[in-house]
């Protein structure tokens, strides 16, 4: 049985750049928990003679669009929405590796 | 083929003992207009951040629409390379966090890629071709660009630019089928044109058009169990990929050799220093967590449409090659050299039928044009020598209007003025004196210049008749028909003085 502590929820939240109150990591902690548990239920299922199905419309063909290119945002608007950003770049603490 | 680094003397020893197995993956950027799922240019080169909008920024509520053109790309890729295309694949979440990657997660394909189970021909090395296989090829999105450098603010920060992120990629894996650096360089040369034949990218690494990782393991010789395998990234040229290998070749041999285990890990060339060093320890797959795309259903690639582009694909390499040989008696080798490009065989082809000697147009695109060419950094379309010029001076060779060494000549006014031979014969008074009567004449004038040489001679040093022919050359301003002059020569020196 999976256990979601509030630990758990503040490592997923900083992988994601989320900032949590105390109240909201211990009410995602136990909604966590809640939604792995059912998952867990249906896990326990025996699917074996059961094709897994990706998608409820697995039958529709994907739309394919054949599109000629067209201008996005200018990069004044791209650049509003960073937290840092200089000489037309978004800044990024320093990483090592890739 | 690029010489091996000389990191140690008992390469050869290490290669009697250890098997390397390698695998290759290649990234291929697809040459579309629009990138995967917008349609923002697909472009490189832009000022940073300005070929961008909320679906390749990763913004809340964006949602990716699939380009048709980047699945017909790819499956050209996929059917050039022969592989099993799928009726139905299906995109995933591929989840990691770094700055370039501004959903948290690469839409990427896994569990059922659009193709797999292809082939390669690369040369055995015994005259013969070989296949190296392709495990899949799969359709996904590139990353942005990390920007470490360059910057007044580099110690600090590093820069990203997300005009490359959504850029369509097909990813290319074979199967652990090369043995050497030689063998995957030659793998990655023959997929490179295949790719190019297709119409699929550009294969131009400067711009990361095609990137290569590698994975590399050592066996003991006649063992069947894989080693551990290290991945090496950062190689940015074939050179370097086949430098890399045997740098990892002898890494791993040493370890080994020291009874010590190796690890399972990624690893970074370093070009300037001729070594890899350690990045990360590899990731399982789990730690992806791999999912279907919600965004996406599956691709459904009907029939008809990989008839539609199987009928619309060009005549691929190797078929060239094997077409070359059968068609124009050319040796096999020539026809690897001439079709690894699409222009080079068009070229080739154009002034060998006008030429009518295969054999010589051949040699004269492969000596001449492609050693010029790459001289002054041209592709062949820019060449100042047409295919129509070039049979033409085949012929005037052939029907020995010009000696050999005469059109060598003519060849580099040519190249360098972009006139037609028969120009430049004409105008320069070229054609080839066969005329036995004006030979002769230079004959008898150099033997009479000559007495101690033909003493020389006729005292049995006929080895020296090499350098009368020089002299009559000489004198003829190099027009004389060779054979025409060989057979006076001896005449005049074997019989009666003169």
């Amino acid at each position: 049985m999976a256990n979601v502590t509030q630990a758990t929820v503040e490592h997923v939240a900083g992988l994601a750049r989320l900032s949590l109150t105390d109240a909201e990591k211990e009410r995602f902690a136990r909604q966590l928990q809640q939604i792995l548990a059912y998952a867990e239920s249906i896990q326990a299922l025996d699917v074996s003679g059961v094709p897994p199905m990706s998608h409820a419309g697995a039958a529709t063909p994907l739309r394919l669009e054949a599109t000629d290119p067209q201008p996005g945002l200018s990069r004044e608007t791209v650049l509003a929405a960073a937290p840092d950003a200089a000489d037309g770049l978004f800044r990024v603490p320093k990483v090592i590796g890739g | 083929m690029p010489p091996a680094d000389g990191v140690s003397a008992s390469r050869e020893d290490v290669l009697a003992r250890y098997e390397p197995v390698i695998g290759l993956e290649v990234h291929c950027q697809l040459l579309t207009r629009t990138k995967i799922f917008c349609g923002c240019p697909n472009r490189f080169g832009g000022e940073p951040n300005t070929l961008v909008c909320p679906v390749c920024l990763g913004l809340p509520g964006a949602l990716p629409v699939l380009s048709r053109e980047a699945v017909e790309l790819a499956l050209r890729a996929a059917i050039a390379t022969r592989c099993q295309v799928h009726e139905v694949s299906v995109f995933a979440r591929k989840n990691y966090f770094y700055p370039d990657l501004p959903k948290g997660y690469q839409i990427s394909q896994y569990d059922q890629p659009l193709a797999t189970d292809g082939a390669v021909e690369i040369p055995a090395g015994d005259g013969g071709w070989r296949q190296v296989r392709l495990e899949r090829i799969h359709m996904e999105e590139d990353a942005g660009k990390m920007l470490h450098e360059g910057m007044p603010w580099s110690s600090e920060r590093s820069g990203v630019d997300f005009n490359r992120s959504s850029v369509p990629l097909i990813e290319i894996v074979s199967r652990p089928d090369m043995r050497s650096a030689e063998e995957a360089y030659e793998y990655l040369t023959a997929l490179k044109a295949v790719l190019l034949y297709a119409g699929v990218s550009d294969g131009n690494m400067e711009e990361g058009s095609l990137r290569c990782d590698a994975n590399i393991s050592l066996r003991p010789r006649g063992s069947e169990a894989f080693g551990t395998r290290s991945e090496i990234k950062n190689l940015n040229s074939f050179r370097n990929v086949a430098r890399a290998i045997e740098h990892e070749i002898l890494r791993h041999a040493a370890l080994l050799d020291a009874g010590q285990k190796i690890p399972l890990e990624t690893r970074l060339w370093n070009a300037d220093r001729g070594e890899t060093v350690a990045m990360r320890s590899k990731e399982e797959s789990h730690d992806y967590r791999y999912f279907p795309e919600p965004d996406l259903p599956p691709l459904v690639v009907s029939a008809a449409w990989i008839a539609e582009v199987t009928a619309a694909l060009p005549e691929l390499p190797a078929d060239k090659r094997r077409r070359f040989v059968a068609q124009y008696a050319i040796p096999d080798y020539d026809a690897s050299v001439l079709t690894l490009s699409r222009a080079v065989a068009d070229y080739y082809e154009a002034a060998a039928k006008t030429a009518g000697n295969a054999k010589a147009t051949s040699n004269w695109v492969m000596n001449e044009v492609l050693r010029k060419l790459n001289e002054d950094g041209r592709e062949i379309a820019a060449s100042p020598v047409t295919p129509e010029a070039l049979a033409e001076l085949v012929k005037l060779l052939d029907g020995g209007t010009i000696s050999g060494k005469i059109a060598k000549d003519v060849f580099e006014k040519m190249w360098a003025t972009g006139d037609a031979p028969g120009a430049i014969v004409a105008r320069e008074g070229l054609v080839q004196v066969s005329d036995e009567g004006a030979l002769q004449k230079a004959i008898d004038e150099v033997i009479a210049q000559s007495p101690e040489q033909v003493a020389t001679y006729r005292k049995g040093k006929t080895g020296t008749l090499g350098w009368f022919v020089g002299q009559v050359m000489k004198k003829t301003g190099g027009k004389a028909n060779p054979q025409t002059l060989n057979a006076l020569l001896k005449k005049a020196l074997d019989g009666p003085a003169a």
